[in-house]
């Protein structure tokens, strides 16, 4: 950058092109930190988010929401809203039902699963605060807020259910039509369960319990539809993670013919799984735009976020223990229970995070024993779903927490208890008690890894010497599974139209350039440049000749979107297998070319090679060349396809399971209740590593998320239902000082299902960091005889522990 | 009639002259009235700092400021600062650390870490977290965010340049 001006650097997408320097040619991208071309723009304030975007006559949505948790819709007064400034429409829900049916959100493989139809905008009755019960659309956002406080409502307070005892006893019944508060159970038990338990030597046995909290993107939800009545067609411009999903959705509750509708995500500002469901407010969005027949935007301002963006984990879970005095464990026993409002949330239902728990728990030990019995109730809070690393958090703290409550009493180090119980790296494939199945894990190699990363005898005995000294610091380890790739056993079977499979279609350009079409999402992980990496090895280009497209439906090929960490394994390998047939057909381009043997042919750094002879034959720009505009010269039958589309779908197994180990160190001030996170480790075996860089970064940015649920984040309900801390003055999330510095290594097991061998891993960090603080804070406490199991783990719930405070 | 009131002020290097709305904030004036959009709107309540713009050389939020209360004064935003290149070693370093992953805290960070690096040329990684704590990061975990300033900052001291 030293000899450019600074007028070049101001111009960042020519000064790349137009350079006369020839590019460094080098290949074998997979592997190397690459920066990701897209920060770029990012970086200068470029991007292109859906608030940043302007239409001619875009007008602004804003909802008229429920002020109480629970309550009919006597009468809605629209007269003093209609007459404010700058209102074009105000309507009700049964107004907008009209253009957008209702859906039910149940899955035919969650067995029983129940929930009520939900309209986009509450007719009749409101069952949660902050439900939308009217619509106003105006010329400016202020005008159509002015507005929504113009209207008038009248209410009939109905009875409130906020307590998940109380909802799962079934007292009050929050929908009536479906006979109790149960959205969905499940329970199973191993042949030999009650007899292990009865033979061990040693039953451990608590009671966990996670704070309901949420996701938090900086950019709020935002959408803009664009309905355009000449040709019945809606182009959406969306901050969601599904663009093909949620095309699917908009066709069919607003009766578009799906070729119709058209789904754009340019800078998605962080999703973390909050982007992922369908809102009941854009769906509305949609239908005001085809109602008034102009662009019609809503984005949610930060207390709507805390009111409407889906929650999470609020779960209370019982796990018991089983092992032999010998430190063998035989067996995992547990009873959670979950809330999740009133509605399951569409289309991914609310089931899935309690499912998850019973799928996961215990699941890095070689046990045999398991039973779990789960319970998924509705309540009149804000709805719950699937939010980053989905009932992992829950299922790794509550298993790593009796994992060494267990070797506490049986006075055996956790690192040493955990060694003798973690699946032996060469026990694969495995299947697991709950009948969930692991291609090949690394349990074994991550631990080891681990404690010789973080010194873990060094530590063990300077906390030694601090506890003397009165200095309270804790050690706290946790192992995990996870969920990536997932096959169509996750959604599709269940009757969900979520792909599975993911496509990637790669373009030689007439300059040799190359364009990658990709259906996986960008949401600022790096989608785009590992993509443009696999691109790169794969047709065998300078990774400067590569533009990777995504987050739109009408030119990527069909596919997934982001989530279940499923992008660069699955994304990667259409990307991989699409850029692989590229490279074969520009070698038929360039034999047909040369009138040569194809077989004596290669390609590297953007030319075509004589294999023999080393010696450079046709540069791309010039396979280009005569590909798109002289085919006149070449044999008669001959028709170059320098576009290729490829698909892939992971089907060997249900999940392709990721495995690793975090640390925590912390510092716990026994007279305030205050902890200090001193220091994070986290080894993880994502399989191939595509770009370190980014894969420590993802791993960075989900332990913090992590920290934040054990640490400070919860949405705090009054029994009436009402969120009493929903603004970021009240909730509070990590900032730069609550944060430590986090190390990062990993362990490679590709996996052999795919070519690249990539796992995903976005949400491996978020997994196992509460568990591993809350063993942190217990190892500190431990001398004194206190222990914490509710998170977040606050400096009152400390001090309560402690005796303190009542 | 909404009560308005004639504002000048210079934004980003040009003087501007707008009748303002009274309630508008400095931010959704820079945005929808210039189409400024590269500060963003996170929180507008003054927590998350996504809406961190200059305003006279120091650093404000432009959600908790008015924007005739700018009027006589000077404004600068990540795009204007990116053309003039006094962000450009920050963004560099921003880059090569990832230190950015959906980029939508990033311009209110760059602006933080900005005044940070002149304020405060000797900052240690303690005091580089306590500068950047009014600004909310979600995905990055800040660790990348810490290296990238760090970096800048014994660039600086070294007196070498991007």
């Amino acid at each position: 950058m030293n000899d450019r001006t600074d007028i070049a650097l101001l111009v960042p997408v020519a000064e790349k092109p137009e350079a006369p320097a020839k590019p460094r040619v080098q290949t074998g991208y997979v592997g190397q930190s690459v920066p990701r071309a897209n920060a770029r723009r990012l970086l200068q304030g470029r991007g292109a988010f859906v608030d940043d975007l302007r239409f001619p006559r875009l007008a602004h949505a804003a909802f008229f929401r429920s002020p109480h948790a629970h309550a009919r819709i006597r009468r809605l007064e629209f007269k003093q809203a209609l007459r404010s400034p700058g209102v074009i429409a105000v309507f009700d829900g049964r107004a907008i039902a009209e253009y957008c049916t209702p859906w039910v959100a149940v899955l035919a493989h969650l067995k029983g699963i129940k929930s009520p139809p939900q309209h986009a905008v509450a007719i009749e009755r409101a069952c949660w605060q902050g439900e939308a019960v009217a619509a106003v659309v105006a010329e400016t956002r202020a005008q159509a807020e002015d507005a929504v406080a113009q209207i008038e409502a009248e209410w009939e307070e109905l009875p409130v259910v906020t307590d998940m005892d109380e909802a799962l006893a079934g007292r009050t019944v929050i929908h009536p039509d479906l006979g109790d508060n149960i959205c969905f159970s499940r329970s199973l038990e191993t042949e030999g369960f009650a007899d292990a338990f009865a033979k061990a030597d040693l039953v451990v046995e608590e009671t966990y319990g996670m704070g309901r909290h949420t996701g938090v993107t900086l950019e709020a939800r935002a959408i803009l539809a664009d309905y355009n009545a000449a040709e019945h067609s809606l182009t959406v411009y969306h901050a969601t993670q599904a663009p093909h999903m949620m095309q699917d959705v908009f066709s069919r509750h607003l009766n578009i013919p799906e070729a119709n509708v058209r789904v754009i995500c340019k800078d998605v500002g962080g999703s973390f799984g909050i982007k992922v469901h369908v809102y009941p407010d854009e769906m509305a969005t949609a239908a005001l735009s085809v109602m008034l027949r102009r662009p019609v935007k809503f984005v949610a301002d930060r207390l709507e976020s805390f009111l409407t963006d889906i929650h999470a984990r609020e779960h209370r879970a019982t796990v018991r223990l089983a092992c032999t005095r010998e430190g063998r464990i035989v067996g995992f026993d547990l009873d959670d229970l979950t809330a999740i409002g009133p509605y399951s949330v569409y289309p991914r239902t609310s089931g899935i995070e309690g499912n998850q728990v019973v799928n996961l728990t215990g699941g890095p030990y070689a046990h045999k024993a398991y039973r779990a019995k789960m319970n998924v109730v509705f309540t009149n809070k804000n709805v719950t779903c699937q939010y980053r690393a989905v009932g992992h958090p829950i299922a790794v703290a509550l298993t790593e927490g009796i994992v060494d409550l267990a070797a506490a009493r049986l006075g055996m180090d956790p690192a040493e208890f955990r060694r003798r119980n973690l699946i032996p790296d060469d026990a694969y494939p495995y299947t697991f008690p709950s009948g969930i199945k692991f291609e090949k894990l690394s349990h074994h190699r991550c631990l080891e890894k681990l404690l010789e990363l973080m010194d873990y005898r060094a530590l063990r005995e300077e906390q030694k010497g601090l506890r003397a000294k009165g200095v309270h610091r804790g050690i706290g380890l946790a192992a995990m599974i996870e969920v990536t790739n997932p096959s169509p056993a996750f959604y599709g079977v269940g009757g969900a139209r979520i792909s599975a499979q993911d496509g990637a279609t790669v373009r030689l350009e007439p300059t040799g350039m190359v364009t990658c079409l990709a259906s996986v999402t960008e949401q600022g992980q790096g989608t785009e440049a590992v993509f443009a990496q696999v691109c790169a090895d794969a047709v065998g280009v300078s990774i400067d000749k590569v533009r990777v497209i995504t987050g739109d439906t009408g030119t990527t090929p069909y596919g997934g979107g982001t989530w279940a960490s499923r992008g660069a394994g699955i994304g990667g390998e259409a990307v991989l297998q699409a850029g692989k047939a590229l490279r074969s057909n520009i070698l038929d381009l360039a034999a047909a070319i040369l009138n040569t043997d194809r077989n004596s042919l290669e390609v590297r750094a953007n030319a075509v090679y004589d294999k023999a002879s080393g010696e450079s034959r046709l540069p791309f720009s010039e396979v280009g060349r005569i590909g798109y505009f002289r085919p006149d010269t070449l044999p008669l039958k001959f028709q170059s396809e320098l576009t290729v589309t490829r698909h892939y779908t992971p089907r060997e197994y249900g999940f392709t399971f990721t495995n690793g180990i975090q640390a925590s160190l912390v510092e716990v001030d026994v007279e305030t209740g205050f902890v200090k996170l001193l220091k994070h480790w986290c080894v993880e075996d994502c399989g191939t590593v595509i770009n370190p860089m980014l894969v420590d970064e993802q791993i960075r940015g989900g332990i913090v998320q992590g920290i934040g649920a054990a640490m400070l984040e919860e949405c705090l309900y009054s029994a009436e239902g009402q969120l009493l801390n929903g603004s970021l003055a009240d909730y509070l999330v990590p900032m730069t000082g609550d944060t430590p510095d986090i190390e990062v290594a990993h362990v490679v097991t590709p996996t052999v299902q795919s070519e690249l061998g990539a796992k995903g891993v976005g949400e491996a960090g978020t997994a196992g960091a509460p568990g591993a603080v809350m063993n942190a804070i217990n190892d500190a406490l431990a001398p004194l005889g206190a222990r914490v199991t509710v998170q977040p783990f606050t400096p009152e719930r400390i001090l309560k522990a402690l005796g303190k405070v009542q | 009639m909404e009560h308005a009131l004639d504002t000048t002020l210079t934004v980003n290097g040009t003087v501007v002259r707008r009748r303002i709305p009274a309630r508008m904030h400095l931010i959704d004036f820079l945005r929808e009235e210039l189409g400024l959009t590269g500060s963003h709107v996170a929180c507008e309540h003054g927590v998350c700092g996504a809406c961190t713009v200059r305003v006279d050389g120091e650093i404000r939020r432009g959600c908790l400021m008015l924007a005739v209360q700018a009027d006589g004064k000077t404004v600068d935003t990540v795009e204007g600062l990116s053309d003039s290149g006094e962000l450009r070693e920050l963004q560099q370093a921003f880059h090569e650390k990832n230190a950015l992953q959906c980029g939508y805290c990033t311009p209110g960070m760059l602006l933080t870490a900005l005044e940070l690096v002149s304020h405060r040329p000797g900052a240690s990684r303690e005091e580089i977290r306590e500068y950047l704590s009014g600004n909310l990061c979600r995905c990055t975990g800040y660790q990348a965010i810490v290296d990238a300033v760090e970096t800048v900052l014994e660039l600086k001291r070294k007196g070498g340049h991007a």
